[in-house]
Formats: C-alpha cells, sequence, structure tokens
C-alpha cells in the first residue's frame, strides 16, 4: 500500500503534470478563501480597513517628504549667489566681467551691486547711518550676484562657483546654501522617521493579521481537525489561511492606495491656492507606479508573515483527539 | 494487515487503557472489536489511526511499523486508511460532495477525476442524490453513510470505524453493516469496534472482545455464509466497483 503508487493510480498527477496539478490547486485555494472572506463582509472589511489605515500612515508620511523636497528642490535650483570682486577692480572691469558672465550658457542672470550702491544701501538697512560718514573710503568691493541657469544641477552648480571663483578679479563667492542645508537635514530626519514609521506599524500589520487568522484558526478547529484525521499534512491545513492573509494584505494595500488618492484629492484645490499666492505653478505630486506596487507589495508581504506567524503557532497543537 | 504486538497503552493519569495487547486481523477480514466502554475499542482503532502512539509494544499495518512512522509521514499514511466515527465527523459549512471528495482533494486528486470517484463513493451508499446537501439536513442514519462514502472514496485497503451505529436504530444500523459487508466481499479488511452484540451476532464474523486492555475472547465466524445467503434473498447484489 505504498502511497506514492496510490497517488499515482488517482490519474491527475500522471496526465495533467505535477505543477498544473499544484497550480490548479493553489488557485482553488485562493478562490476559496476570498469567497471565505466575503461570507463575512463587514468584520473582514474593518480587518482590511485597519490595514489600509496603517499602510496609508506611512505612505502619507513619504510624500509629504517627497513634495517638500520637491518644493526644496526648486529652491536649490534657483539659488543665486553672490561673487565678491577684489577691492582694487574699478567699476568699469566689474562692468565687463558682468557681460563676460552673462554670455556663460550655465548662467541665467547677472546683477552688478556697484560698491557706491551697497554702502547706500547697507546704510539704509544696517542702522548704521551716520557713523558710517567716519570711514574714508568705501570698505565694500563691486558685488556681481549670479543665477545658475535652470539646466544646471548641484554638481554644476558648485563647479560654476569654482570657476568664478578663479577669476583673477574675484575675491571669493558666497553661495547662501546654510538654510537649504538645514532644511534639507530636517528633510532627512523626516526620511528616517518614515522607515521606523513604516518599520514600526509593518509590525504592527503583522500582528493584526495574525490575530485575525488566529480566531479564524481557533473558530475552524474542528475542521481542522477532522482534515488531519482524514489525512491532511500541516501545508494543507495552513494553506488557506496564508490565502486569507495575502487577500487582507492585497485589500490593505489597495485601500491604502484609495485613502491616499482621496486625500491628495482633498488638499488639491487649498494646495493650489496656496501655489498660487506664491506665484507657483507647484502641484502635490501622487504616488508613482513604483511606490503604488510598493505599497500594495508591503500589504500582501506582510499578510503573508502575519498569517503565516499565526498558523505555524497554532496549527500545529490542533491534532484530532 | 494488521498485527498488534503486546501494546501496552497507559495514559499520562496512569490510567492502562490498554494492557499487552496481541491480536492480528488477516488481509480481507471483517472483524469486530467488542467490549464495553473502556475496554480499551476506541484505544485500539486511535493506535491504528496513529492518533496516539502506543507506551510499548508494536502497532504493524499493512507491513508499516507504525512507530516507525515520523509525525511528517502521519498524513500520507492516515491517507492509506478509511475511517468511520460515531459522531461522523463530517463538515457541516460545505455539501455532501465537497465532504466526500475532501480527502481526494487532500491527496491532489484532478476535479474530474474526483467527480466521478466522489459520485461513485456515494452510489455506493445510496445517496447519490443528496450530493448538493448541507450534512444537517439529512438524518443521522444518511450522515454516516457520508462519513463511510468519505472513508472509501479513495479505496483503501483497509477501513477501521469506531462504534459506527452508535447513534443509529436498528434498521439503520443493519443497513451500515449490510454496507460494509459489501466492501469486505470485494476485498477491503474491516476492523470494526461496537457493542452491539445482537447486530454483530446476525452478521456471524469474526469477534475480539476486549476486556480491561485484553483479549478476553475471541469468536471465529461460523454463521457467514448464512448471512451472505440471507443477503442474496433480500436481493442487495450491487456489487462495489
Amino acid at each position: 500500500m505504498a502511497i506514492g503508487r496510490r497517488a499515482d493510480a488517482s490519474g491527475g498527477a500522471r496526465r495533467a503534470g505535477p505543477f498544473k496539478v499544484w497550480l490548479l490547486r493553489h488557485a482553488g485555494t485562493c478562490v476559496g478563501a476570498l469567497g471565505r472572506l466575503t461570507q463575512q463582509p463587514f468584520a473582514n472589511f474593518m480587518t482590511i480597513l485597519v490595514i489600509g489605515v496603517t499602510l496609508a500612515l506611512p505612505a502619507a508620511l513619504h510624500l509629504i517628504v517627497k513634495n517638500a523636497a520637491s518644493v526644496s528642490g526648486n529652491w536649490e535650483n534657483a539659488l543665486d549667489f553672490s561673487m565678491y570682486l577684489k577691492m582694487d577692480v574699478p567699476l568699469e572691469d566689474a562692468q565687463r566681467l558682468a557681460d563676460i558672465i552673462r554670455q556663460r550658457a550655465d548662467v541665467e542672470a547677472v546683477t552688478l551691486i556697484p560698491a557706491d550702491l551697497a554702502l547706500e544701501e547697507f546704510r539704509e538697512q544696517s542702522g548704521f547711518g551716520a557713523s558710517l560718514d567716519y570711514l574714508d573710503v568705501n570698505p565694500l568691493p563691486h558685488t556681481l550676484v549670479v543665477r545658475p541657469g535652470s539646466a544646471n544641477t548641484e554638481q554644476t552648480v558648485l563647479l560654476l562657483n569654482e570657476e568664478l571663483g578663479n577669476l583673477p578679479e574675484a575675491d571669493f563667492v558666497q553661495v547662501d546654501t546654510e538654510w537649504v542645508q538645514r532644511f534639507l537635514a530636517i528633510l532627512e530626519i523626516m526620511r528616517r522617521a518614515v522607515v521606523i514609521g513604516a518599520a514600526l506599524l509593518g509590525a504592527a500589520i503583522v500582528v493584526i493579521i495574525g490575530n485575525t487568522i488566529r480566531l479564524d484558526i481557533q473558530n475552524r478547529r474542528e475542521e481542522i481537525e477532522v482534515t488531519k484525521l482524514i489525512g491532511a499534512s500541516n501545508a494543507f491545513v495552513r494553506r488557506p489561511f496564508l490565502y486569507s492573509g495575502f487577500w487582507y494584505g492585497l485589500g490593505g494595500g489597495l485601500l491604502a492606495l484609495g485613502l491616499i488618492a482621496y486625500g491628495l484629492f482633498a488638499l488639491r484645490d487649498s494646495v493650489a491656492r496656496l501655489a498660487g499666492l506664491y506665484d507657483s505653478a507647484f502641484t502635490l505630486l501622487a504616488l508613482d507606479f513604483e511606490e503604488s506596487l510598493l505599497i500594495v507589495a508591503a500589504g500582501v508581504l506582510l499578510g503573508l508573515v502575519g498569517s503565516w506567524v499565526a498558523a505555524a503557532r497554532h496549527m500545529r497543537r490542533i491534532e484530532p483527539r | 494487515m494488521i498485527r498488534i504486538e503486546n501494546v501496552v497503552k497507559r495514559f499520562p493519569g496512569g490510567q492502562e487503557a490498554l494492557s499487552g495487547l496481541n491480536l492480528s486481523v488477516d488481509k480481507g477480514e471483517m472483524v469486530f472489536v467488542t467490549g464495553h466502554s473502556g475496554a480499551g475499542k476506541s484505544t485500539l482503532l486511535r493506535l491504528i489511526a496513529l492518533i496516539e502512539r502506543p507506551t510499548s509494544g508494536q502497532v504493524i499495518v499493512d507491513g508499516q511499523n507504525t512507530g516507525r512512522v515520523s509525525r511528517r509521514r502521519i498524513p500520507a499514511y492516515r491517507r492509506q486508511i478509511g475511517m468511520v466515527f460515531q459522531d461522523h465527523k463530517l463538515l457541516y459549512d460545505r455539501p455532501v460532495f465537497d465532504n466526500v471528495a475532501l480527502p481526494l482533494i487532500i491527496s491532489g486528486a484532478q476535479h474530474r477525476d474526483a467527480a466521478r470517484k466522489v459520485r461513485a463513493a456515494l452510489d455506493q451508499v445510496g445517496l447519490l442524490k443528496k450530493e448538493k446537501q448541507k450534512p444537517e439536513t439529512l438524518s443521522s442514519g444518511e450522515q454516516q453513510r457520508v462519513g463511510i462514502a468519505r472513508a472509501i472514496v479513495s479505496k483503501p485497503k483497509l477501513l477501521i470505524a469506531d462504534e459506527p451505529t452508535g447513534n443509529l436504530d436498528p434498521d439503520l444500523s443493519l443497513e451500515v453493516m449490510r454496507i460494509f459487508r459489501r466492501f469486505n466481499e470485494v476485498g477491503v479488511t474491516l476492523l470494526i469496534a461496537s457493542h452491539d452484540i445482537a447486530l454483530i451476532d446476525q452478521l456471524g464474523c469474526r469477534r475480539i472482545a476486549l476486556e480491561n486492555g485484553t483479549v478476553q475472547v475471541e469468536e471465529e465466524e461460523d454463521v457467514v455464509a448464512e448471512y451472505a445467503e440471507r443477503l442474496e434473498h433480500k436481493g442487495q447484489q450491487e456489487s462495489w466497483r
């Protein structure tokens, strides 16, 4: 009564090929698990809703960071820098230099601020006013304010800075990037917070799904016992629960995408108004295809992990009595 | 087919269900195990089904020493044996057809093949017309026949039954036994635990009486031929395919 022989004699394996049989069996279990979920639509929708919200939270945080980064990216591209000329460079030379630099392909505009004008501005804005009159000479140099072209990247802007700074007329070039750097550092912290938050919420999803599957296993204890009694392996009784976890995860992932899309839709008008006030064409960035896929895949994976953990823990203990 | 050698089964509480049991069942036999509750009938069947393992001694089923069947191989081992239970152990959330098909699904049979076998098994127990019903809409006798159909659908060589007629009235009990008898006629070995002495007497098969975990009396079959004749008179000649 060898088992292998009996399985063969049942015919299926030989005619259809083991892979096809395996596939058909899985497809059947997969659809069966979905059918079972639809039998208790409200309770299962609640589970999927919790998973969806939990997935949507880190995704939303990620979108905030992504949009903030895109805004700061715009600032970075339009980054002006000041080129202070040496004290002995006369105004005519400064004028000529401005014309030369203006013709470069990677420069959009150059504004010359003559030393006198700079002093005048300083006098008005600093409040030192009269005390400046005691100066014999104007201590300020002529200054060129250079706006790099929009085609520049961070690297080419840096190269441009260096090149202009090395010109014989240049004293030094100052880039006002400090506040941008700080902002980028904050963004970087937020990015990490997204990762940490996603990890914690992912663990929460594993627990939620694990717990749901555990209850499901307990409710179907008798069925599992009977099935094992007539020769089902652990893998066989585990399979429908794994597919339940799969469906929970998939449903949660798709729901998370829906929630995000709705959130973006709800914010769209107010963001457009704000952008209008700043005279900007900024629009909110949505999740791209890869990010959406990642969220759904994360849901499915966490669903499988959660149900696997629950099934492995509880299935073994259920043996026919 | 079954050989039980010096089997002792002691439960954690210290009580001994089987104490040095020896018995054997040949291929093609139909044997009853009798004895009042607590005599060890169920324990014997549970050892054969590998729901329990003996404290000592050997249980050999179709040449396989069950002591050497590892935990992982238990499912495959169980698939070789048909089992019938007093409480039927059906899955009440799915129709008769699905219940009977379960062993075939477990062993990975193809759908069309399985459907044919399920209908054949249901035909054997006379429930072909009820395949779409849920078990709870059936009578207790019919539910038991569903359980029997499930036990024989993958054509095991050995069928064990624990009080299969425990909840049935005499007429239904006889009907169930007649079904078993037909399987026996086509070569299935049966080991049936029952305390219904009157019914067993009617059938006239070998009878092993257990008491306090050992064999008390063994009665050889004497009236089998007579019983077979009686069946023929009733015109019950459906054949086992």
